[in-house]
This record gives C-alpha cells, structure tokens and sequence, in this order.
C-alpha cells in the first residue's frame, strides 16, 4: 500500500519549499512514519525548530509545531517538556542551526539527558543563506566563505552528543530510507536525549561547488560511504577513512532531568 | 504482469531524478522535468521510489 503522510500534513502545503533532490523532505517523510510507529497522537506531539531550509520541517507536520529563532530550537523544546513532560518533543534543524550558532543549547540539552528526539540534517552547509561553511563543512571542502578550500576541522555531531551526555546516539544518511523513520522511532522511545544525525544532502549551494555533476552523484556517495557499525567494528582505521558510520552509536541509561526536576520540586515543596 | 500500479503527481515532482535512478528494474524515465512511467510490468512493487522521493510526488499501490 501507498503510504498515507497526508493525515499528519497540514492541508495545502505541497509542493514544500525545498529545491529539487534535497534530502530534507526524505527525512521529513521518515519522522513521519516514525510517528506512527509510535503511535503518537497529534495533540500529544510537539515539533520545534530553529531556523534553516531544514527548520522549515515542522510548518508542514499537523501537530504541535513551532518554528523558532536561530539556533534555539532545543532551548524552545526544553521549555515545552518541562511544562508538558508527557508531551513527546522532537527537534528539527540543520547542522548550521544545531551546532553553529545553536551549538550550546544542543550539548546543553544533551548534558541534561532531557527526554527529547533531536533530528539534526548535516548537509554540512548553511543552505538557506546560500552556502557558507558551517562546523559541519569537511576540511578542503568549498563554500561561499571558502572559496579555496575550508581550512578548518569538523565537528563529528555524534561524537558531540555523546561526549555532551546524550543517552541515544544514532546515525543514518538521506539514501537509506527505511533506517531514517525506524532510528527516529527508536529516539522517541528511548527515555532520555536522542540525536539522530541525518547526513544529508544541498545539491544547490554544496554539490555545485563541490564537483557533484547531480543529487544523484550525492545520493551514490551516501550509499557507497555508509557503513553499519557492526561492519565497522571488523574494519581496520584505514578503511574506515572517508567512512560514514550508521546505526545505534551510543545508548545508556541515565536519569532523565524532568523526573530529577519534579523531585526537586517535590522536596521545595516539603514533600 | 505487476501487480502495483505507480502514480505520478505531476505538480509535485521536481524531477530530481532519484526515484528513476534507485529503481532496481528501470521502471521510471525522466521526461524533462518530470518523471514518467515508461515500463510499467517490469516493477517489482520494492516501493524504494516512493520512499525516497522526497517530494511526496509518487506513490506505489499494491493490490
Ligand atoms: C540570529 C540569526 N543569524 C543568522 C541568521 C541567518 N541564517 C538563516 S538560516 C542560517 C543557516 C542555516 O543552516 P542550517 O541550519 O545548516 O540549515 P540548512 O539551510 O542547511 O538546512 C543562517 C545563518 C538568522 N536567521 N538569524
Ligand atoms: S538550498 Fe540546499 S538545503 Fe536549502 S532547500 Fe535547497 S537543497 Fe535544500
Ligand atoms: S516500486 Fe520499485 S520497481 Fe516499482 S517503480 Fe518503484 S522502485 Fe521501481
Ligand atoms: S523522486 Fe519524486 S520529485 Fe524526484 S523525479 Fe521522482 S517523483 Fe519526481
Ligand atoms: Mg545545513
């Protein structure tokens, strides 16, 4: 059967914004089928997001949605859990959004194991604004701020969550569809801070510049350097090189900061 | 003969041609800027090209 995304779309809204071939709708559609593998309800659903092609997400999801200022979209989200903690809360962004400019707020919420899913779409670029290098852009990689060449080191977004606390780590590209709405799910069930990092694609402002002839070149390099962590565990550092790791990265159990707050709340009050 | 019928909806395709590119038995051809069904038997119903269609613009339906 044809899938149904229209009873969690808002009436109206296709076609969406982004361009041609770009990875954000792919993801957008995975949430979707996440959310029902969940068996989520509207009212119980919050979706919030910063600023960013990606951050246009939640504007097309019929539930509780808001699109916020740049960079804050985990600070917004942490403020809807904690008056709603039975509210499932789901962040959206980009890596520009996310680790640039929002890079606090998201090791932040991370540390404080806040239980929330962040889908965070590293197209390591900032699409909106027409293409300058974010933390996310690879080393010799071009943008419109770095026309020779990026001289600088990424942030592995992963890497970060981990090392920021987040108790659920995950990864997947725009090409491998099915992982995209089946790791979200797992995020949202897992209690506690959840990133799923998306490696995505903007043919527009970062294939162009970077010798992709098409999205399609982009989307055969997503499924040719992707690696699942169980094969990458038998594989040496050299081949692994250039590799993108996917699946379950990292996952714990820790406490999770709304019950640590309600029992701060409960001994304030005498209890 | 398959049993799936793919529906195109034209004013929401953007031609990005990934659908045609990942499908396994060639079923799909770009026409301009939009994708056409060229060969229908030969689909295997995978749905691979509507899950990766990122436009929401085609839809397999299985009997
Ligand atoms: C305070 C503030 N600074 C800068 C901007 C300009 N701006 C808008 S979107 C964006 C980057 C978005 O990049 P990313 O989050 O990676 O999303 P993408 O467009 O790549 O999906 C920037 C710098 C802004 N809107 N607000
Ligand atoms: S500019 Fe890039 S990120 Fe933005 S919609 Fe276009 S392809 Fe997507
Ligand atoms: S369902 Fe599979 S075989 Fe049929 S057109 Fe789509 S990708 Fe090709
Ligand atoms: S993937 Fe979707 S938007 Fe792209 S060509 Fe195929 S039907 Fe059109
Ligand atoms: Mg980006």
């Amino acid at each position: 059967m044809s899938y149904d995304y229209d009873k969690w779309l808002r009436p109206g809204k296709l076609p969406h914004i982004w361009c041609p071939g770009c990875g954000h709708g792919i993801v957008m559609k995975g949430l979707i089928r996440a959310l029902d593998i969940c068996g989520l309800e509207k009212k119980n659903t919050a979706i919030v997001s910063g600023i960013g092609c990606a951050s246009r997400l939640p504007g097309y999801i019929d539930a509780n949605t808001l699109h916020t200022a740049h960079g804050r979209a985990a600070a917004f989200a942490t403020g809807v859990k904690m008056a709603k903690p039975e509210m499932t809360v789901i962040c959206c962004g980009g890596d520009g959004d996310g680790t640039a400019i929002g890079g606090n707020h998201f090791i932040h919420a991370c540390r404080r194991n806040i239980d929330m899913t962040y889908v965070l779409m590293n197209n390591h670029i900032y699409g909106m604004t027409g293409g300058q290098f974010s933390p996310c852009t690879p080393t010799g990689a071009k943008a419109s701020t770095t026309p020779y060449g990026n001289p600088d080191p990424i942030f592995d977004i992963s890497k970060l969550a981990i090392g920021a606390g987040a108790t659920f780590v995950a990864r997947t590209t725009a090409f491998h569809a099915t992982q995209i709405d089946k790791l979200i799910a797992e995020g949202i069930k897992h209690k506690g801070m959840a990133i799923i990092e998306v490696v995505d694609d903007c043919p527009t402002t970062y294939g162009r510049r970077n010798k992709f002839r098409s999205v399609i070149d982009m989307m055969k390099v997503l499924k040719e350097t992707a690696v699942p962590v169980a094969a990458a565990a038998k594989m040496t550092a050299d081949q692994l090189e250039g590799k993108i790791l996917t699946g379950v990265l990292y996952k714990e159990d820790k406490p999770e900061y709304c019950e640590q707050y309600a029992k701060v709340i409960a001994k304030a009050q005498g209890a | 003969m398959s049993s799936a019928k793919i529906e195109v909806i034209e004013k929401y395709c953007k031609g990005c041609a990934i659908c045609a590119e990942f499908c396994p038995t060639q079923v799909l051809e770009m026409d301009a800027f939009v994708v056409k069904v060229a060969k229908p038997e030969a689909c295997i119903a995978c749905m691979q090209c509507e899950l990766r269609c990122p436009d929401f613009a085609i839809k397999v339906h299985k009997d």
